[in-house]
Formats: structure tokens, sequence, C-alpha cells
């Protein structure tokens, strides 16, 4: 299915998304690393470990749409599959790789990057490589 | 005062995802679908976010420590290891298949999708088995460790 190209939307997205990596480094001394910060939330965790902040950024994230909609008046452009075994299987695979990988897309592909992070790049460059051939087989070889 | 500014934190995190179009799962899947329906886009949510990122990291970092902090909690690892490069591939694979990555996905819980949902959980029960996984394998390798040094 396609979807529209949106240069300047992303952008300025992006920028929004830089701008709170920013913030939480100069507040906190933190990294807006998404998986780091849902997994310190779960179990198995070391001792000590403060829980409130990871907590009130994830109340943040899940405020976030529906403030878009009271804004906006309308529910953001989504598609999601309704292939509910697919969606399970990735979840399973995104959960345990990124905690395995220390880090997702936020942690390693923004703020690594922007560290100029050896290991982020490594990991940058093997997720989206991993993630390539995903799409390739799934759409083009399974053809789902 | 802590709260509140990590509160905002999170709010424009998550309305930088929906803004950018990270939020819907087959705008990611066509920007990783090079031979299909190509959608360019997530190359600009990137370069906005590090052009923003780089710069305010390097401004931010200058200061002797963060404003409700003692000290920056950068990663100071530099190796490259089996776990750092299995853990981005297998993450890599599930982005791929489900367009989702963890902030978007736990930003689209409230719009409900079915999809979405099962995303999430599986989501986070994959990550309490990875945490228990590097528990056990940190263990193991601390009592083999110890036995060879026995001998």
């Amino acid at each position: 299915m396609e979807t529209e190209f949106t240069p300047i939307l992303s952008l300025l997205g992006g920028g929004l998304i830089g701008a709170s990596a920013v913030l939480l480094m100069a507040t906190h001394g933190r990294i807006a690393g998404i998986s780091g910060i849902i997994s310190r939330i779960l179990p198995p965790r070391s001792a000590g470990q403060s829980l409130s902040q990871g907590l009130v950024f994830v109340i943040g994230l899940l405020l976030s749409a529906p403030i878009w909609v009271l804004v906006y008046g309308q529910s953001p452009v989504q598609t999601v599959s309704d292939n509910l075994p697919l969606l399970g299987a990735a979840g399973i695979l995104v959960g345990f790789g990124s905690v395995l990988g220390n880090g997702c897309t936020s942690g390693h592909g923004v703020c690594g990057i922007s560290r100029l992070s050896g290991r982020s790049i490594v990991a940058t460059v093997t997720f989206m490589s991993s993630a390539f051939i995903a799409v390739l087989l799934l759409r083009h070889v399974i053809g789902a | 005062m802590k709260n509140l500014v990590t509160l905002i934190a999170g709010l424009m995190f998550g309305t930088g995802l929906i803004l950018s179009g990270m939020a819907n799962p087959a705008k990611v899947q066509n920007f990783l679908d090079l031979f299909g329906t190509w959608d360019p886009s997530l190359a600009f949510v990137m370069g906005g976010a590090i052009a923003v990122t780089m710069p305010g990291f390097w401004l931010v970092t200058r200061r002797a420590k963060p404003f409700f902090n003692d000290v920056f909690h950068l990663p100071t690892r530099t190796d490259f290891d089996k776990r750092l490069v299995s853990g981005a591939a297998i993450f890599g694979l599930g982005w791929g298949l489900g367009g989702f990555c963890p902030g978007p996905a736990v930003t689209a819980v409230p719009l409900a999708a079915q999809g979405t949902i099962v995303f999430v959980v599986t989501m986070l029960i994959g990550m309490v088995a990875a945490k228990y996984f590097v528990l056990w394998r940190d263990r193991r390798a601390w009592d083999l460790a110890g036995k060879t040094s026995q001998l």
C-alpha cells in the first residue's frame, strides 16, 4: 500500500524527537532510548533503580495521540496490519532484540549516531539491513 | 518540576513520532521497501532528529552536570560483541515484519488498533524474556570463570 511522501512533516517530527532527546540529556543527563526506558520498568529489576521518571515519560508518550485527536479533531493516519500472528511474532523479536542489543531506533539510531558511537553505528547498520531483508521477504518473496 | 519536564519530553517525543509518520507502520514498511512502494520520508525523520540532537548533545554536555542529576549517564562501552550485533539483527527483523519499533508502538496504543495491542503485549514479553536471558547468561559466564580460576 502506498503512503504519501511527507518530507517537511517528517523533518519537523524528527526535529521534535531530537528536541525531546536534548531536553532529557540537559535535565536528567540520560539518553532518550525508548527500549531502555520501557524495559527498565519491567522485571527483573535491579535493586535501587528508580521507576518514576521512566513511567512519567511513558505516560507522556501515551497522552500524545489523545491530545493530537483533541487538537486536530481527527486520528493520525495509520494503517496497521490485521495479521495478528505476524504482529505477535514481530513484537517478540522487537522486544527481545532491543534489550539484547541495548537499544532501538531511538537509542542507537538517533542518540547513538549523534554521539558518533561506534557501537550504535554498527547496531543501526545491522538493524536497518535486517529490516530491509524482512520487508523484502515479507512483500516480495512470501507476498504477504 | 522534574516530573513535569519528563512528561513534556514524553509528549514531545510522541507528538514527533505521530507528526513524522513513524507511528504508521505502513509508512515504516514502505521506507524499508526499496523495490516496491518506496516512501523515503523516514530518512527525513532521522535527519531532522540528528540535526537537532548532534549539536544539542554537544552543547548541553559542556555543562558540568545536568539540571536534575549529578552526572551525565553516557554509555562508555566501545567494544563490538556478539550480543550487540545479534540483538540489533533480531530487532531489525521484527521492525521490518511489524513496521513498529518500541516508541511508535507505545504511542499508538491509545489509537487501539488490534494489531498494535498484540504487538505491544508481545514486545513487553520479549523484553522480559531478554532480561532473564541476559541475567542467566551473565551468571553462567561468572560461574564458568569461577570454576576455571579454582583449577
